[in-house]
C-alpha cells in the first residue's frame, strides 16, 4: 500500500505534464498523439522501422539516463540532510574536467591504474566543489542555494579558462581538451557483450558507467538507511535541533552531505569523459544538474525512485531527438518544457493531496 | 592601452549593462521583501525578452512589444505565485522549474513561429527602442554618449527611486515588509499575507520582464537562445549584495555592470583571462554572504510558506 502512495503522486504529475505538453503541441500545430507515439517508440521500441530487432532505442535511453541517475542521487542525498543542492551542474563540470585532466596528464600509467585514478579524480573534485557551500553554510550560515548558484557560474568559468588556455589542441576551433589516453577509455556495452556473442552496436555510447550508476544507487540506499552515518545525515535533515540534542553535530552532517552530494554529481564526468567523448568537451551538460532536481523530486528522494525517474527523463531526451527530426513544427525543446512542468507539478503536491488523497489508502501508522 | 579601456565610453557602457540588472534586481526585491525567494528572475527575463521581440516582429512597434513583455512577466510570475503561495511548493524548486521552462518555451515557439532554432528574426533599426536624444552627438560627444540612452535606462532609475519611497513611506510598502518579516503578526493585524506576497511576486515578474525586453529590443534587435546568459542570477546576487535594499541593490548592479563593461573591453587587449573578470560578481556575493565584508540579513520569513492558522 505504501508503494502505491509513493507512486501515485509522481505518476499524476507526469500525466498532467504530458497533458499540458499535448495542449502546447496542439496549439503549435502538430498532432500530440503522433508526437508522443514517436517519443515512446523511439525511446523504448525493440524493433526498428523495418521490423528488425534493435538495441538503439533502449541503448540510448539508458545512456542518457546515466548522468541523471548521478545528479538525481546527488540532489536526493543533500535533500535528506535538509539541503537543496542546485549546484550539481557546477560540480559535474569540475568532476568531468578533473577526470579528463588526470587521464591526459598521467597518460604513461597503464589502464588498470589510470581508470580508477581518473574515476577518483571526478569523485574527489566534485566532492570538493560540493563541500565549499557546505562549509560556508556550516561555518557562516550562508544559504547553500545562493552559493551553489554562484559556484555553478564560477565552475563553468574555471573549466572554460583551463580548456581554452591550457588543454586545447592549438588551433582547434571547438572548446574541448586534447583526447585522453587510449587506455583510460571505459569499455562500452559493445565490448562488454561481444564476447558473449551479443552484437551490441559500437556506435551506442552506453558504457559500464551505467552499471556503476546502478551500483551507486544501491550504495546510496545502503549508506542512507543502513549505516550510522546515513542515519545521522537523515536525522540532521529531519530535525536539526533534535539531532543536536541527540549528540549529532548538524554542522558536520551539512559538510558531509554536501561533499557526498558533490561527489555523486562529479561522477557524471566518468560517463561523459571516460565512457563517451574521451576528452573534456566544454558545455557538454544539457542541464543535467537541474534535471537532477526533477529526477530527485519525481523519485521521491529514494535511490530506486531516482533510477526510475532518470530512465523516464533519459527516454524523454532520446524521444526528443526524434520529435525534432520527424515532426513539422515541434522541436526537441518540448522535452525541456515537459521537464519543467513535471517539476512544477511534483513541487505542488498540495494541489494533488487535496484533490486525490481521499481516494488513497491512509498512511501507515508507525508502531 | 589604459586609455582604451578607461574613458567616458566605459561609463556609457556600464550604464547600458547595468540597466537590465537594475530592473530585474529591483523586481526581485519586491518578491523577496514579501517573503518569496525569486531565483526565477532569469526565466522571467527570458520570457520578457522573447515576448518583446516576437510582439515587435508582428506589430512593428517596440512599445507594444514592451507592454506585451510586462504582461508575459506578470503571467510567468503568476505561475510562481500559484505554485508557492497557494500550493506551498518549495520556492527554490518552483523558481528552478520556471528557469528551465523558459529555456524551452522560447525555443519551442520560435521553431514553430519562425522555423528557427531559438532566435527571432532581426528587427529593422527603426523598430527597436530609440535612444533619447538629450545632447547633440556632434557638439558634445561625451555627454551624448553617456546620457543619450534608451528610455528604459531612465525608467530604471525612476523605479529605484519609487521603490525607496514605496517601501519606506507607503502603507503598501510597510505591509509588504511586515509580511516578509513576520507574516503571523501581519495576518493578526489584518494584512492579507497572500495578497501582499502576490503583489511582490507579480511586480518582480513585470520588472524582470522589462529587463529582458531591454536586452532583446533595446540593446539588441532580436531574441537569441538563452540571451540573458545568467543576468537574472547576477541580479539576484546584486540584490543580496545590496542587502535587500533598493539603493544598495542598484549600486551593486552598477558595480557588476562595470565589471562586465571592463571584461568586454579587455578582450584581446589585456592578459587577464575574461573568465576571471566575469566571475567577480559571483565571488563577491559568496564572500559577502559568508559575512566577511559585512553581514547580509535576508527578510526573516524568506522562503517559508505561510499557512493560515
Amino acid at each position: 500500500m505504501r508503494l502505491i502512495r509513493e507512486l501515485v503522486f509522481p505518476l499524476i504529475a507526469v500525466f498532467a505534464a504530458f497533458l499540458i505538453g499535448g495542449i502546447i503541441v496542439l496549439l503549435i500545430g502538430d498532432n500530440p498523439i503522433e508526437v508522443y507515439r514517436l517519443m515512446i517508440s523511439s525511446a523504448f521500441g525493440l524493433f526498428d522501422a523495418l521490423g528488425n530487432f534493435t538495441f538503439d532505442n533502449w541503448g540510448y535511453t539508458l545512456f542518457y539516463a546515466t548522468p541523471l541517475i548521478f545528479t538525481g542521487l546527488a540532489v536526493a542525498l543533500a535533500f535528506k540532510c535538509g539541503l537543496l543542492n542546485i549546484g550539481a551542474e557546477g560540480q559535474l563540470y569540475i568532476g568531468a574536467f578533473a577526470s579528463a585532466w588526470v587521464a591526459i596528464t598521467f597518460s604513461s600509467l597503464p589502464g588498470w591504474s589510470l581508470i580508477p585514478l581518473a574515476i577518483f579524480a571526478a569523485i574527489a573534485a566534485g566532492a570538493l566543489w560540493g563541500a565549499i557551500p557546505g562549509i560556508l553554510k556550516a561555518r557562516f550560515g550562508a544559504h547553500e542555494v545562493i552559493n551553489t548558484i554562484m559556484l555553478n557560474f564560477i565552475a563553468v568559468g574555471l573549466v572554460s579558462y583551463l580548456t581554452q588556455n591550457h588543454y586545447k589542441t592549438p588551433g582547434d576551433p571547438i572548446m574541448q581538451t586534447v583526447p585522453i589516453a587510449d587506455q583510460a577509455q571505459i569499455v562500452r556495452f559493445h565490448g562488454l557483450l561481444s564476447p558473449l556473442g551479443i552484437d551490441f552496436p559500437q556506435r551506442i555510447p552506453l558504457n559500464i558507467t551505467f552499471l556503476l550508476a546502478l551500483l551507486t544507487a544501491f550504495l546510496v540506499w545502503v549508506f542512507l538507511w543502513r549505516t550510522k552515518w546515513g542515519y545521522e545525515i537523515r536525522a540532521a535533515g529531519a530535525s536539526p535541533s533534535a539531532a543536536e540534542y541527540g549528540g549529532i553535530s548538524v554542522r558536520t552532517q551539512i559538510v558531509l552531505a554536501m561533499a557526498l552530494s558533490g561527489a555523486l554529481a562529479g561522477m557524471v564526468g566518468i560517463n561523459e569523459v571516460l565512457g563517451y567523448r574521451h576528452r573534456y568537451y566544454h558545455d557538454f551538460s544539457a542541464g543535467y544538474g537541474f534535471a537532477g532536481i526533477a529526477v530527485a523530486l519525481l523519485g521521491r528522494n529514494h535511490p530506486l525512485g531516482v533510477v526510475l525517474a532518470a530512465i523516464l527523463f533519459g527516454a524523454l531526451s532520446r524521444g526528443g531527438l526524434f520529435v525534432d527530426i520527424f515532426t513539422d513544427k515541434v522541436s526537441k525543446d518540448l522535452v525541456q518544457v515537459l521537464q519543467a512542468i513535471i517539476i512544477l507539478f511534483v513541487a505542488m503536491e498540495a494541489l494533488f493531496r487535496g484533490t486525490f488523497s481521499k481516494f488513497l489508502p491512509a498512511p501507515a501508522k508507525k508502531a | 592601452m589604459f586609455r582604451d579601456i578607461f574613458n567616458y565610453t566605459l561609463i556609457a557602457s556600464t550604464i547600458r549593462l547595468a540597466t537590465p540588472l537594475i530592473l530585474a534586481s529591483t523586481g526581485g526585491l519586491f518578491s523577496e521583501r514579501s517573503g518569496v525567494i525569486n531565483i526565477a528572475l532569469e526565466g522571467m527575463m527570458l520570457a520578457g525578452a522573447f515576448t518583446a521581440a516576437v510582439v515587435t516582429v508582428f506589430t512593428a512597434n517596440p512599445w507594444i512589444g514592451l507592454l506585451a513583455a510586462v504582461v508575459a512577466g506578470v503571467l510567468v510570475a503568476g505561475i510562481h505565485g500559484i505554485a508557492t503561495i497557494n500550493f506551498r511548493a518549495d520556492q527554490v524548486v518552483s523558481g528552478t522549474a520556471i528557469n528551465i521552462l523558459f529555456l524551452g518555451v522560447p525555443a519551442l515557439l520560435s521553431g514553430a513561429l519562425f522555423a528557427s532554432t531559438g532566435a527571432t528574426p532581426q528587427l529593422p533599426r527603426d523598430q527597436v527602442l530609440p535612444d533619447l536624444l538629450i545632447f547633440d552627438a556632434q557638439s558634445s560627444p561625451m555627454l551624448a554618449s553617456i546620457f543619450n540612452q534608451k528610455p528604459l535606462v531612465y525608467f530604471a532609475v525612476l523605479v529605484v527611486a519609487l521603490s525607496v519611497y514605496i517601501l519606506k513611506r507607503t502603507r503598501f510598502g510597510l505591509r509588504l515588509r511586515a509580511v516578509g518579516e513576520n507574516p503571523e503578526a501581519a495576518d493578526t493585524a489584518g494584512v492579507s499575507v497572500r495578497g501582499m506576497r502576490y503583489s511582490g511576486v507579480l511586480i518582480s515578474g513585470a520588472l524582470a520582464a522589462l529587463g529582458g525586453a531591454y536586452l532583446s529590443i533595446g540593446q539588441n534587435s532580436l531574441f537569441t537562445r538563452n540571451m540573458t546568459a545568467g543576468r537574472g542570477f547576477i541580479a539576484l546576487a546584486a540584490l543580496i549584495f545590496g542587502k535587500w535594499d533598493p539603493i544598495g541593490a542598484m549600486l551593486a548592479c552598477i558595480l557588476f555592470g562595470f565589471a562586465e563593461a571592463i571584461s568586454i573591453r579587455m578582450q584581446g587587449t589585456v592578459d587577464i583571462p575574461n573568465q576571471f573578470i566575469q566571475m567577480i560578481p559571483y565571488i563577491l556575493t559568496m564572500v559577502f554572504l559568508a559575512g566577511l565584508i559585512r553581514r547580509a540579513t535576508p527578510p526573516k520569513s524568506l522562503g517559508i510558506p505561510y499557512v493560515k492558522e
